[in-house]
């Protein structure tokens, strides 16, 4: 068995799945260049208020309660894509049929998602989620599906055997329906399908009953093969093999802006429709994303009177649109998002994208949005009844991106000691609870269980002053005699114990060498004795106090 | 109706009297009662299933200073035993606050505690006011460095309200986040007039997000600031220096060596327990990192 999704109407239903609040209203999309623009396809509302495809832009500006889109070809890519990750989320078999229309094969999936009608229901649902409002059609063979899924709407399952009598009442229009053309196919198309369609129309054939009924011999005769492929398809009986696509695992979606964003809260607004979108899609093919890139096309300089958030839509010109796209910044804004584990929560990654961009401004008004996802499977962990508690994954991330938006990205994470013997010899890194550490603590684990008496004695600790305190030493008979910082006060005092120094350098044939005398020394201060590491500067000859023992 | 004791896993050691309607079931005192008196003479024909619940509730009533008493807190190990001795170790869920001027052991104290913490698996977070932890000693104290999460406060402003402002709102955060079994808060370098300054609301505010969770909070700082909010104060004296000086001692300073400090710790205040603690004290060394 064959199941087609078939979304009517394609370039409505893509823009109508950029912009969800269009779908109530009367649309209406053109294509072509100014002045010749031609409203291209239009939606249920739109064609009731008298708009049909053909009429110039101009004529349809007329009707007040219509709203014009362009045609987007990028919508209509990322809203195919879509298309095909729902099917793929169902059935690794499956045909790219059309731009509007994929065909899958339903072979042994009914132990996976039950019988035909439920999996028809589940793949109609889905489409849904994915933004997409098609119909969906089960058949015996793949032709029989698509022309119940272009002929019907919501939800079809045709029994082996009874094609012909279900697809009968369908008009033979449906047999050359490829609304998804483009301008130039069409046109080719459109010759050889009127013509046929005439033929038929003259001999009384309105339906696929009537064409299904005709003799093969007298049909083979006046209309060819063609003749004969077309009333095979009629009746349902035409088999052929399926030829399966591979869908690739990109996950983009895009969104080109009629006027400039410049604040971040309307940036949002799209930014989380993007995800919902990407996430959706990632969630039916069972995967999560551990990279977000956002790529933001952004206006090269600002116009004194470009139209604000809040204009009409509906007043503005295309001949404006047109001007602002020649000027886009030759150099995209690009932000990537990593993520220490797979993860696949919109509302997190909406947060974190915002005060990612909240620390990284774009700098110049946005106009179109880019948005794709790394892949990634998803994260399996094994949760332990006597496992200590650990911070989840999501939480704790967006916990870090706040934390950094306080104290600044490089001063926030774990630390990485670095095989040197210079001062400050350590760097940041991103920290992470998850899988990764699992692995290098498992070690600890095992030892901690072996051994759980394990004690070890207290290591003296230093706390370092950031950056070291610059100090007046006096030295009486070239030893320190006393030590004084005029930045804190309470550093500073005769030097009651000592031991040094202990001298030390490295990085010599580098530009930032360094060699250094180390002191250990006790001072009296107001508070009592306190421990402090006293550091010359060999190269500088400077002193400083480099920390307290603590 | 009758009455029915039930404690739950939160609160075990406080049992709540509540009323139910499915006394057969949770109620062994229907059962006693009505084996004690024939059920003729007490329970009226027209309700047989009723009986004196009065004496039955009165019964099953505890009294008020039992249901004052709260769990008590989890302790975990500070990983040095005569400080595990004297204070019973760190409370879950509750504030410690650890005081002392410079040199006195805080730090070592601190580092000690997230050792220990990091050692049984647990993620730890640092909130360092005045970027003063040095990563050589973090490794020496034996922390796992990957389940430590040290945040430096005080970018591109030396002002201490600035760095408090930035600690107090990451403990904040953190605490919302969760899952960390240890978060201590480096309080040791900011001047005691500028921490004091921290609103007691605001310990009250951490103790009470604390409070449900495995958390230990753990604050270093010079003096303490967060009053009765915290459970358990640690107050460390000044360095004694048993070093003979220099001036008397024939030893040249390049063959002298810092191997210990001596730490004394004094136990000031503990909510662990219902009487007040007696305030104890003791003495341990420490051993600086190359000393083997």
């Amino acid at each position: 068995m064959f199941a087609c999704i078939f979304v009517p109407n394609f370039p409505v239903a893509a823009v109508a799945r950029a912009e969800p609040e269009l779908r109530a209203l009367a649309l209406a999309i053109f294509e072509g260049k100014p002045p010749m623009e031609k409203v291209f396809a239009v939606n249920e509302g739109a064609n009731r208020a008298g708009i049909t495809p053909g009429m110039t832009k101009a004529q349809a500006e007329l009707c007040s309660e219509l709203t014009l889109r362009p045609r987007s070809l990028l919508q209509e890519s990322v809203a195919h894509a879509a298309l095909l990750d729902c099917a793929q989320s169902f059935s690794p078999c499956v045909e790219d049929a059309a731009a509007d229309t994929v065909i899958l094969d339903l072979a042994g999936m009914e132990s996976l998602f039950g019988s035909l009608p439920e999996i028809a229901r589940s793949l109609f649902r889905r489409a849904a989620e994915l933004g997409l409002d098609g119909s969906v059609a089960v058949a015996s063979n793949p032709d029989a599906a698509v022309l119940a899924a272009r002929g019907f709407s919501g939800v079809t399952v045709i029994s082996p055997g009874k094609e012909g009598e279900s697809l009968g009442s369908l008009p033979v229009e449906v047999l050359f329906t490829n609304p998804c053309a483009s301008v130039q196919k069409e046109n080719d198309q459109k010759k050889e399908s009127a013509s046929l369609l005439e033929t038929l129309d003259r001999w009384g054939v309105r339906n696929l009953q009537a064409l299904a009924a005709l003799p093969e011999i007298a049909l083979s005769e006046r209309l060819g093969q063609e003749g004969l492929r077309l009333q095979q398809l009629a009746r349902g009986a035409a088999s052929r093999t399926l030829v399966p696509v591979e869908a690739p695992a990109v996950f983009e979606e895009a969104v080109e802006l009629e006027y400039p964003i410049v604040l971040l809260e309307p940036l949002a607004f799209l930014l989380n429709r993007l995800l919902e979108q990407i996430c959706a899609r990632l969630a039916s093919r069972a995967l999560n994303t551990q990279e977000l890139r956002l790529t933001l096309e952004l206006e090269s300089f600002s116009f004194s009177n470009q139209p604000s958030a809040s204009n009409n839509p509906q007043s503005f010109r295309q001949s404006e649109i047109e001007n602002w796209k020649s000027k886009i910044c030759p150099i995209p804004f690009h932000r990537t998002l990593t993520l220490p584990l797979p993860m696949l929560d919109p509302k997190l990654f909406l947060k974190l994208l915002q005060l990612d961009l909240n620390a990284h401004p774009p700098g110049a008004p946005i106009l179109k949005i880019h948005l794709a996802a790394e892949p990634a499977r998803p994260r399996s962990a094994q949760g332990g009844l006597f496992l200590p508690p650990s911070p989840e994954p999501e939480k704790l991330e967006l916990t870090l991106a706040r934390i950094a938006a306080l104290v600044g990205e490089s001063r926030v994470g774990s630390l990485d000691l670095l095989d040197t013997h210079r001062d400050e010899g350590f760097r940041m890194r991103r920290f992470a609870s998850g899988t990764a550490q699992e692995k290098h603590s498992q070690k600890n684990q095992s030892r901690q269980i072996s051994e759980p008496a394990e004690e070890k004695s207290a290591i003296a600790a230093l706390r370092r002053f950031r950056p070291p305190l610059r100090a007046t030493v006096t030295l009486e008979n070239g030893e320190l005699a006393r030590v004084v910082c005029s930045k804190k006060k309470e550093v500073q005092g005769s030097v009651l114990w000592k031991a040094g120094p202990w001298r030390s350098s490295g990085d010599w044939w580098d530009r930032e060498a360094w060699s250094r005398d180390e002191w250990d020394i006790a001072l009296q201060n107001a508070e009592g004795i306190a421990l402090y590491r006293l550091v010359h500067d060999l190269l500088g000859g400077n002193w400083f106090v480099e920390g307290t023992y603590d | 109706m009758s009455s029915a004791v039930l404690s739950t896993s939160a609160a075990q050691s406080r049992p709540f009297v509540f009323q139910t309607e499915n006394e057969a079931e949770v109620c062994p005192q229907i059962e006693l009662f009505s084996e004690a008196r024939p059920l003729q003479r007490v329970v009226p024909t027209t309700f047989p299933g009723a009986f004196n619940f009065k004496d039955a509730k009165l019964a099953s009533v505890t009294s008020a200073s039992r249901l004052a008493v709260r769990p008590a807190p989890e302790m975990v190990s500070t990983g040095i035993a005569v400080m595990d001795a004297l204070t019973g170790g760190l409370p879950r869920g509750c504030l410690t606050e650890i005081c002392g001027p410079a040199s006195s052991g805080r730090s070592t104290l601190m580092l000690s505690a997230l050792s220990a913490a990091t050692r049984r698996g647990e993620y730890c977070a640092v909130v360092d006011a005045s970027d003063s932890l040095d990563p050589p000693s973090l490794a020496a104290a034996g922390i796992e460095l990957d389940r430590l999460l040290w945040v430096r406060c005080g970018e591109n402003s030396r002002e201490a309200e600035h760095r408090l402002e930035q600690l107090l709102r990451t403990t904040d955060l953190l605490l919302e986040s969760g899952g960390f079994g240890m978060i201590a808060l480096d309080l040791g370098d900011v001047p005691p007039q500028a921490a004091r300054r921290i609103p007691l609301a605001t310990w009250f505010r951490f103790r009470r997000a604390v409070e449900p969770t495995p958390t230990v909070l753990l604050a270093v700082e010079r003096q303490s600031i967060a009053g009765s909010c915290s459970s358990l104060l640690i107050k460390l004296a000044s360095l004694k220096l048993n070093a003979p000086e220099n001036k008397a001692s024939p030893t040249p300073t390049h063959a002298q060596l810092l191997t210990e400090v001596e730490i004394t710790a004094e136990l000031v205040r503990s909510r662990m327990d219902r009487k007040p603690v007696r305030s104890a004290e003791i003495t341990f060394t420490s051993k600086t990192a190359w000393a083997g």
